[in-house]
């Protein structure tokens, strides 16, 4: 279930003077079954770049094919594609609209033309994925708080059981204990269901701990893509477009200037602190009696 | 889906036209529409249709992106040309059933059709070429002489103004909500008028609701930033006359007045 961006152009408002490239020759492969970043700064092409891969805008040149397939030939049905590859916008707590969180959640399901049992079966299993139990059920969207409201919406997307998850900035608006909570639901996803994911986000440190491959936008084209590791290496050039490294670059960059011999490569307070601990002649497990 | 409707949008480009100010254009457009219907023959609207196309070429507006515009209201020029073309007595051209065509339907059509075109493409000329700020500071400007008569002017040009400016954000959450249901497998596009209205519940909820939000917030935000109203409130951006407005004011009268006297030429024959 693999897609594949050949060569990909997209220019808002062609032929008037607000014309304005948003995506720019692009091309790149998302395989079956990876857990992606997709980072750069505000305006710098991603959302449209993920409204390209599930179909819901055209590109203005190139291809994009999923399974091998032109989404844009003859005989494609889009519709499925939506659902195959599901996407979870910024804010998703804006879509929600029916009376309960359960009639909510089974809104996709139905429209996928599925008996009452199953929209049932696929709404509450994926609302138990979010971790809203039987007690939302009944409850009114807009009775719940802004990180259930979120987590609901994220279970209307799932229940359409997309093969392809991405998410716009999922934790856009949330406090620390919220985000923690959307992340470990993301990477979870990942690590049961074996979902291909792609996390669309400005924030290196959201991403860093989670995805294995990291691809950084920059107007409209990949500037760069590979590991975490691989990618914060050009650190100093990341500010230049205006994103930034974790932290823990930062310090470990730092101590390594003022001649303590540490990696820099790494992503976490828990690595940096380990290496920081090595370098003065601690050993792993020994921590805990400094 | 909405980018078919020009009216009520600025275009953005630097232009003579784009520098006027806003007065000079609002009652500019006035003028030119009281002229459209001064002027009732086939003389007169060529000269009114010169005028347009001289304002369409300094406003620097391409002019398939007015025409654009115009589509939106085909349908109901249709409409009026083919009600005028039938329904006018006279002396009969063509004959079908109960209905005529007359040698006056012809011309009267044609002629409403005319001034209707100029009268739309005039007004979103002067739109494309003011932003809505501009436009509702003219009219607040224009209006003063009614706070006399205790017409809540300034609180009137304001509402305009919030309204004006809600459009593209409303449209553009349309479409993104739109976008949103449609991943979810909403389908908005086919099935018979009642079955596309009940579609239009998963679009309408958070259309309304993000609304009221948007409201709210916008009242807070005006709170808290002490408006209370028109008294006493200064202006970031004044609105003064320059040389070229007042040039603007003698060409507009030297136009009014031809069209004056292309009316008094036309009494008189």
């Amino acid at each position: 279930m693999s897609i594949i961006a050949e060569n990909v152009s997209y220019i808002y408002d062609q032929g008037s003077a607000m014309e304005s490239c948003a995506i720019n020759g692009l091309s790149t492969e998302i395989p079956d079954g990876r857990f992606i970043g997709l980072i750069g700064h505000t305006g710098s092409g991603k959302s449209t770049f993920v409204q390209l891969l599930n179909g819901l805008l055209e590109p203005s040149s190139g291809r994009i094919l999923f399974n091998g397939q032109d989404i844009r030939a003859e005989g494609f049905d889009r519709r499925k594609l939506r659902a195959e590859v599901g996407l979870v916008f910024q804010y998703p707590e804006h879509q929600l609209f029916e009376t309960d969180v359960l009639t909510d959640v089974k809104f996709g399901p139905k429209n996928l033309g599925l008996t009452p049992d199953e929209q049932e079966e696929r709404a509450t299993e994926a609302l138990r994925q979010v971790g809203l139990n039987e007690n939302f059920y009944t409850m009114s969207p807009f009775e719940l708080s802004g990180g259930e409201k979120r987590r609901a919406a994220i279970a209307g997307v799932l229940a359409m059981h997309p093969g392809v998850l991405i998410l716009d900035e999922p934790t856009a608006g949330l406090d620390p204990r919220g985000r923690d909570e959307i992340m470990d639901l993301v990477s979870e996803l990942h690590a049961a269901e074996k979902k291909t994911i792609l996390l669309v986000s400005h924030s290196m440190e959201d991403v860093a701990e989670y995805v294995e491959r990291i691809m950084v936008m920059n107007s409209g084209s990949i500037l760069y893509d590979g590991t975490p590791r691989e990618v914060f290496a050009h650190f100093r050039e990341l500010e230049e477009i205006g994103l930034a490294a974790p932290q823990m670059t930062y310090i470990m960059q730092y101590l390594k200037e003022k001649g303590i011999d540490v990696r820099t490569d790494l992503l976490t307070v828990k690595e940096a602190a380990a290496e920081i601990l090595r370098t003065y002649g601690f050993r792993q497990g020994e921590e805990q009696d400094v | 889906m909405f980018k078919e409707i020009t009216l009520g949008q600025y275009y953005q480009t630097d232009s003579p036209l784009h520098r006027l100010d806003p007065r000079v254009k609002v009652s500019g457009t006035f003028v030119y529409i009281i002229s459209l219907f001064l002027v009732s023959t086939f003389t007169g609207y060529l000269y009114a249709g010169v005028f347009l196309a001289v304002c369409i070429l300094l406003s620097g507006v391409p002019f398939r992106y007015i025409w654009r515009g115009m589509r939106a209201v085909l349908v109901l020029l249709l409409i009026t040309v083919i009600f005028n073309l039938f329904l006018t007595p006279g002396t009969p051209v063509v004959r079908f059933y109960r209905l005529q065509i007359t040698i006056e339907g012809i011309r009267f059509a044609a002629k409403m059709a005319i001034r209707l075109v100029f009268l739309i493409i005039g007004s979103t000329l002067m739109t494309l070429t003011t932003t809505p700020n501009q436009l509702t500071d003219a009219m607040e400007s224009l209006m003063h002489p009614l706070k006399k008569m205790h017409v809540p002017v300034h609180e009137i040009s304001m509402m305009m103004s919030i309204a004006l400016r809600f459009i593209p954000i409303l449209m553009e959450e349309t479409d993104k909500i739109m976008k949103a249901q449609m991943v979810r497998g909403a389908d908005f596009e086919s099935g018979n008028v009642i079955t596309r209205i009940r579609n239009m519940v998963p679009l309408l909820v958070p259309l309304f609701i993000s609304a009221f939000r948007r409201a709210n917030d916008l009242a807070m935000a005006m709170e808290a930033r002490c408006y209370q109203g028109g008294e006493g409130r200064t202006r970031m951006k004044p609105l003064v006359y320059h040389r070229n407005d007042r040039n603007a004011w003698l060409i507009l009268a030297a136009y009014f007045a031809g069209a004056v006297l292309i009316r008094a030429m036309m009494l008189t024959v």
